[in-house]
């Protein structure tokens, strides 16, 4: 179900942009997974790198990397700071 | 006995931490959730006897993945004395929630800020007294890896063993849900003890990612840095593997056949064609296995398996597989078996059963001893690294048929999400440790499979004692001669039909029963091999051994974590049949080409 969004998601931010993570819309295992990884409302983000071939995105939460793929990426919608 | 638990989120170097309390080896690997099993052991503190467990590393207690589970479980069930809960200093802005959820089951709890030295690099300043006091446990930072901090830790440890333990309350137990509160007590936590950067300081992981993750340097710098690992066992571990082979037929005619000279003609074939040859055939090779352990390790251990996961999950995906498959079907390089039970960390049942059913294809180090054996006695030394390059080439090759046969019966939308570590490099002493644990596994299976194994083809390519050894009348021959029309149309002759029987049980068979089947070792098998088959023959009897069934272990584990045997049967079948095809395509198809 997709509606009518304003905020763009994480996967369209370029590598070396920075953004805030708004909302996370995904399934409860995966939402508490992220939040372990320190994926939460308000935290900021940067990509860091995307693979070729439409493989996965590289981000930086604090101080921690993390690797997921852009169909998981575009549940999460961020504000570009 | 008291028990202590060590808890903490993957790749935090609590095994690390735990191979410096016990001195045992339990695997180091820098990447997240490599600790499948529990491993444990006994130490002495204050004067006890105490048992440590390592518990695998989780992000949540409440996650949903089966090492959540099996802690979970663990934890409800054996109440420890103490829990050791190691945390990444580097991330403690993030890994406190764990600790926070852990401390609502009222443990008795010592927190050890691991990676103090990486985190000081960062620039990173925890306040451990203030953090202490705002959470009433006692903390210390640590470096696992270079013992810093570590007298201290363990005297906190001592300290904390003495009281008793709190026990659970069954209300606690069933309380779970309390994460909302968490967040705030996070921030509560760490606004007055911990300083991080705004930014990170350019590191050397991010300029060596700048090169090993480049869009299209990436791939190439990978395949670049298998191939040269291989040539590089090549190019140590074969003047070694020929010195350990002439010490052994050194020690054979100097003083192993004049102590036996005594014992009958039977008695003394035996043991000294049956279990010297096999056995001093299969111990040349524990120069290669150690090296090829070394290498992995380095790679493991650096972290370069995380960022491989990155690299390949793109084509993992249209295989419907991820990084993290590709990362075990590399981890299978060593043994297939860690490999399987490192699925676990798989959430999606069918993304576990087809990474296990790829896995198996990975040419793991048991069937290389084969690989170099006959590379080395059938073709020049310019080829031989070629040869065995282009069989890990057709194990990949078996891996991605199958993974794209099988994958709609096995299709999942399991997200991949993954965290990546930094670079580190192992210590000379944790390199030592991991070589030695090598050894050490690889003589404990000798001594259980291979003598066994070794002195049952003796017996079946002499008996009965009226025929002439490995002739066509011996058991063995008989057993030959039946499968012959089997693998006749894919060039394999009755004594390799009998060695591929035996590396069924174990791949490290497969040279040992070749020298009782011959009645040679060393150089002069290699020779008659040489002379009795062509390379074609050779290489389909390496692609045949390459693919199908990699041994018993392996079954057996199959087994156990997919808790089916329909799924066994159904890895064990295809790999036979995949098996026999290849090895009859390739060799039909290089006879019907005139070679």
């Amino acid at each position: 179900m997709k509606t009518i969004n304003s905020t763009p998601n994480l996967d369209s931010l370029i590598p070396g942009e920075s953004a805030t993570i708004v909302a996370i819309q995904t399934d409860e295992a995966l939402r508490q997974r992220l939040s372990a990884l320190g994926f939460r409302a308000g935290k900021r983000i940067e990509l860091i790198r995307k693979a070729s071939f439409s493989g996965p995105l590289q981000v930086r939460i604090g101080t921690t990397d993390i690797l997921l793929r852009r169909n998981e990426a575009s549940k999460i919608s961020v504000h570009k700071t | 006995m008291k028990r202590i638990a060590l808890l903490g989120m993957p790749n935090t170097g609590k095994s690390t931490l735990f191979n410096r309390m016990t001195g045992g080896a339990a695997r180091v690997g820098n990447w997240p959730g490599i600790t499948v099993e529990l491993l444990s052991g006994k130490i002495l503190i204050g004067g006890d006897m105490v048992e440590i467990i390592d518990l695998p590393g989780i992000y949540d207690i409440h996650g949903f993945s089966e090492d959540e589970q099996v802690v979970r479980h663990f934890l409800h069930d054996n109440v420890p004395d103490l829990a050791i809960v190691v945390l990444n200093a580097t991330q403690i802005e993030r890994q406190l929630s764990l600790l926070l959820q852990l401390k609502q089951y009222n443990l008795n709890m010592v927190v050890l800020l691991n990676m103090a030295d990486e985190a000081k690099k960062f620039g990173i300043t925890i306040d451990t007294a203030k953090m202490s006091a705002s959470l009433g446990i006692p903390i210390f930072l640590l470096s696992a890896k270079y013992g810093n901090g570590y007298q201290e830790s363990l005297q906190a440890v001592t300290k904390a063993l003495r009281y008793t333990t709190p026990g659970m309350a069954e209300e606690l137990r069933s309380q779970l849900e309390q994460d909302a509160h968490i967040e705030s007590e996070m921030a509560r936590v760490l606004q007055h003890s911990v300083q991080v950067p705004a930014r990170l300081p350019d590191n050397l992981t991010t300029q060596l990612d700048h090169l090993m993750l480049h869009p299209w340097l990436g791939l190439p710098i990978f395949f670049g840095i298998m191939y040269l690992l291989f040539q590089g066992i090549f190019f140590f571990g074969q003047p070694l593997q020929v010195g350990v082979g002439d010490l052994f037929g050194w020690l054979r005619e100097s003083a192993v056949e004049p102590l036996l000279g005594g014992l009958p003609e039977f008695w003394q074939g035996m043991l000294l064609d049956g279990v010297y040859n096999g056995v001093a055939t299969v111990a040349a090779f524990i120069p290669i296995i150690v090296l090829f352990f070394l290498f992995m390790a380095i790679v493991e251990d650096t972290g370069y398996l995380s960022r491989a996961a990155f690299l390949m999950d793109a084509l993992m995906a249209r295989l419907g597989l991820d990084g993290r498959s590709f990362v075990m079907l590399l981890m299978g390089f060593g043994c297939n078996v860690p490999a399987l039970m490192g699925t676990r960390v798989m959430r999606s049942r069918s993304l576990r059963l087809l990474s296990m059913l790829v896995i198996p294809f990975s040419l793991c180090s048991a069937r290389l001893q084969v690989f170099v054996f006959i590379t080395a006695a059938l073709f020049a030394p310019q080829s031989a690294a070629m040869v065995v390059f282009s069989l890990y080439l057709f194990s990949f090759a078996a891996a991605i048929l199958t993974a794209l046969i099988f994958k709609r019966h096995f299709s999942n939308s399991e997200p991949f999400v993954l965290e990546l570590p930094p670079y580190r490099f192992p210590t000379l002493r944790q390199m030592l440790l991991r070589g030695w644990h090598e050894v050490y596994h690889f003589i404990h299976r000798a001594s259980k499979f291979i003598i066994l194994g070794v002195v049952l083809v003796w017996l079946l390519t002499h008996l009965p004692t009226s025929a002439v050894p490995a002739g066509p009348d011996t058991w063995a021959g008989h057993i030959g001669a039946w499968l012959h029309p089997v693998f006749e149309p894919i060039g394999i002759t009755a004594e390799l039909t009998i060695a591929l029987i035996f590396g069924f049980v174990a791949k490290e068979i497969v040279v040992g029963s070749l020298a009782v089947i011959y009645g040679l070792s060393g150089q002069a098998l290699s020779g008659t091999l040489a002379l009795q088959l062509d390379w074609v023959q050779a290489y389909s009897f390496m692609l045949f051994t390459l693919i199908y069934t990699p041994c018993l272990s392996t079954i057996a584990t199959l087994r156990s974590e997919s808790k089916s045997n329909g799924f066994m049967w159904l890895s064990l079948g295809w790999s036979l049949a995949l098996a026999w095809g290849v090895s009859f395509v390739f060799y039909q198809g290089a006879r019907a080409l005139g070679y």
